[in-house]
């Protein structure tokens, strides 16, 4: 098991490299020069040359990526252009913020799709099973920032029973549990959960099915034991590939909660992406997809090796 | 039909295998017809595609005009059909020239990752080796991201407009097509019909269309055919973050950007374009299924 870790470790390095190579080169596919964001377009060349200077900007590029990636491995991924602090204070909150969502959408989404794919495989060609999945169906079908609208629309805007915008009711940015703030939750968590609902029923549904129809199942059950003990070993031997696909989404969730989060004006890394970008606020938008995608891939990994922690048959 | 266990390899043979070779896409086709979930969706999208191409003749309005006396006209209003937006152009004409924009950004991805993806696919799984690890090494980097926040990071680097949303929408489609097309052809490459026609005098070009191509495409066009309900989303939302076309431009994910403002007022009209996307990326969705199970394709 060791060896598999350390294997995996090893693998993941260069993976990781590569991205810090991708994150790097967001800031020269754009556009004009990265100064040209901050300086004033009649800038004289040497005001330009020294501020070049300042940032490293006047050295060939794989000095300045080697620069770079040295501040980033110490956590300095340099200072925000628009509010002069640095990208990791802006960060961390974010980052926070964007997991409670994330985790929320990840753990509503998994006890629904859990349910719905359990009773779809189980009742497998049924009526059942066909309503289960075109709902499956529709949950990845369904762009969820127009999901969101609609809930804001039906629970805010008709019912007005639920909060439409921010992540408090005080208006802070930072969230402590309490029964109000607990309802900023509610709708963003819902429009984030449908697309893993309906990728979790789909998976579920498939090993479901797929193991009910298995010898051993049959064996189980001439030997006479209950249908409950039955769906035990079911669940026992579906289980690591539901996490694995699980792990996933969350970290699709954690990526891609931007569109919700800008939505509901929550305050996290995709409300925080979105004003980088409109603000070509390089050193933000580059700080804040690092660190996302090394969480994904740090995820990754460790649905690797739970996942070969429940199935040894994986670790070759 | 005796002619059916001829072993049909040359796919430009003489016309007497016409009915063999008929075989697999003739039965594929009765299976679809068979299909009525697949024909229904089929028919929406043609609908959708037709309307946005013909838009100039069909549509009742211009897309442009404004009128800040018909402002938010709800559904139904005379002259309007599906009422009018927060600048008082016509909704429905609005939705028909917003597929212009949304399925081009929708399809056009998909379709130059199928070519680029599926090309650089073929070689790494055909000539295998160094050339395989430098390929499938670089993919692996970009099943580093999800893929949502590749595509918003580099059209957020690169700027709005409709080309650049389109360059990063296939940059996230190109590694996942890339890895299918690898996975099928180094699974072909080692069978022993390819072994056997590399001892024959068929040079390397001639296996690879043949044998290898004949044999990839399948499930590739399936893959990425399920991918076009993904690329709908993200590209619509691209717009909807501002990324992608620039107003007045009609575009579904624009337009329920610009009527978030009005949900208070006009809330049907708000959520109108989300149909649109829902619709047709669902439609899309199911029509892929309903080919993977015609073309019986396990991926």
């Amino acid at each position: 098991m060791l060896i598999y870790i350390l294997r995996r470790l090893l693998y993941v390095i260069p993976i990781a490299l590569g991205v810090t190579v991708v994150c790097f080169s967001l800031v020269y596919i754009g556009p004009g020069d990265p100064l040209s964001s901050i300086l004033p377009e009649d800038a004289p060349q040497e005001v330009i040359d020294r501020i070049k200077a300042e940032y490293g900007l006047d050295k060939p590029l794989p000095v300045q990526y080697a620069v770079w990636l040295g501040k980033a491995l110490i956590g300095d991924f340099g200072t925000s252009i628009v509010t002069g602090r640095p990208v990791l204070v802006e960060l961390g909150p974010s980052l926070v913020n964007s997991l409670i969502l994330a985790i929320g959408g990840a753990m509503l989404g998994f006890i629904v799709g859990v349910v719905l794919g359990g009773l779809a495989g189980y009742y497998h060609g049924r009526p059942a099973d066909r309503m289960f999945t075109a709902l499956a169906i529709t949950g990845v079908s369904v762009p969820h920032y127009w999901l969101a609208i609609v809930l804001v629309i039906i629970f805010s805007v008709e019912l007005a029973v639920l909060p439409s915008l921010g992540m408090t009711a005080s208006g802070s940015t930072e969230f402590t549990f309490s029964a109000e703030n607990f309802q900023h939750l509610v709708l963003p968590v819902i429009a984030l959960s449908v697309i893993p609902a309906g990728i979790v029923t789909r998976t579920v549904r498939g090993a479901v099915a797929e193991l009910l129809n298995m010898e051993f199942v049959e064996a189980l059950r001439s030997k006479g034991l209950s249908e409950a003990k039955v769906i035990k070993h079911v669940t026992k031997n579906a289980a690591p590939q539901v996490l694995a696909v699980m792990g996933l989404q969350l970290g699709y969730l954690l990526g891609g909660s931007i569109l919700i989060e800008t939505v509901f004006a929550w305050p996290g890394t995709g409300l925080l992406l979105n004003n980088a970008i409109f603000s070509r606020d390089i050193p933000v938008l580059q700080g804040t997809i690092l660190a996302l995608a090394l969480i994904f891939v740090a995820l990754n990994l460790t649905v690797d090796i739970v996942q070969a922690t429940l199935d040894p048959r994986i670790k070759r | 039909m005796t002619t059916t266990a001829t072993p049909v390899d040359d796919r430009t043979e003489a016309p007497a295998f016409v009915a063999a070779r008929r075989g697999y896409w003739g039965s594929v086709f009765t299976r679809l017809s068979h299909d009525p979930i697949t024909i229904v969706c089929a028919v929406i999208v043609m609908i959708i595609l037709l309307a946005a191409v013909f838009a100039p003749w069909i549509a009742p309005h211009d897309p442009y005009k404004t009128s800040m006396l018909k402002r938010l006209a709800p559904i139904g209003t005379d002259g309007f059909l599906l009422g009018t937006d927060e600048l008082g152009r016509d909704m429905l004409t609005r939705l028909i020239y917003g597929g212009r924009v949304s399925l081009f950004t929708a399809i056009a991805p998909v379709f130059t990752a199928l070519v680029v993806g599926g090309t650089l696919g073929i070689i790494a799984g055909f000539v295998g080796g160094r050339v395989n690890m430098i390929i499938m090494r670089t993919t692996d980097v970009f099943y580093a991201f999800p893929s949502i926040l590749l595509a918003i990071a580099i059209s957020g680097a690169l700027g709005g407009g409709i080309l650049n949303a389109v360059l990063s929408l296939t940059l996230i489609f190109v590694p996942p097509i890339c890895r299918v097309a690898e996975t099928v052809t180094t699974q072909v490459r080692n069978l022993d019909f390819v072994a056997a026609a590399r001892a024959t005098p068929a040079g390397t070009f001639r296996i690879l269309r043949v044998h290898v191509l004949g044999n990839v495409l399948g499930p590739v066009l399936i893959y990425a055919s399920s991918l076009v309900s993904v690329s709908i989303i993200i590209a619509s939302g691209l717009s909807f973050l501002g990324l992608g076309v620039t107003p007045p431009e009609a575009d579904w994910g624009l337009m329920l950007n610009t009527l978030r403002q009005s949900i208070y007022v006009a809330p049907v009209n708000a959520a109108l374009p989300g149909v649109m996307i829902f619709v047709t990326g669902m439609c899309f969705n199911l029509m892929s299924d309903g080919l993977r199970t015609a073309m019986d394709v396990k991926l």
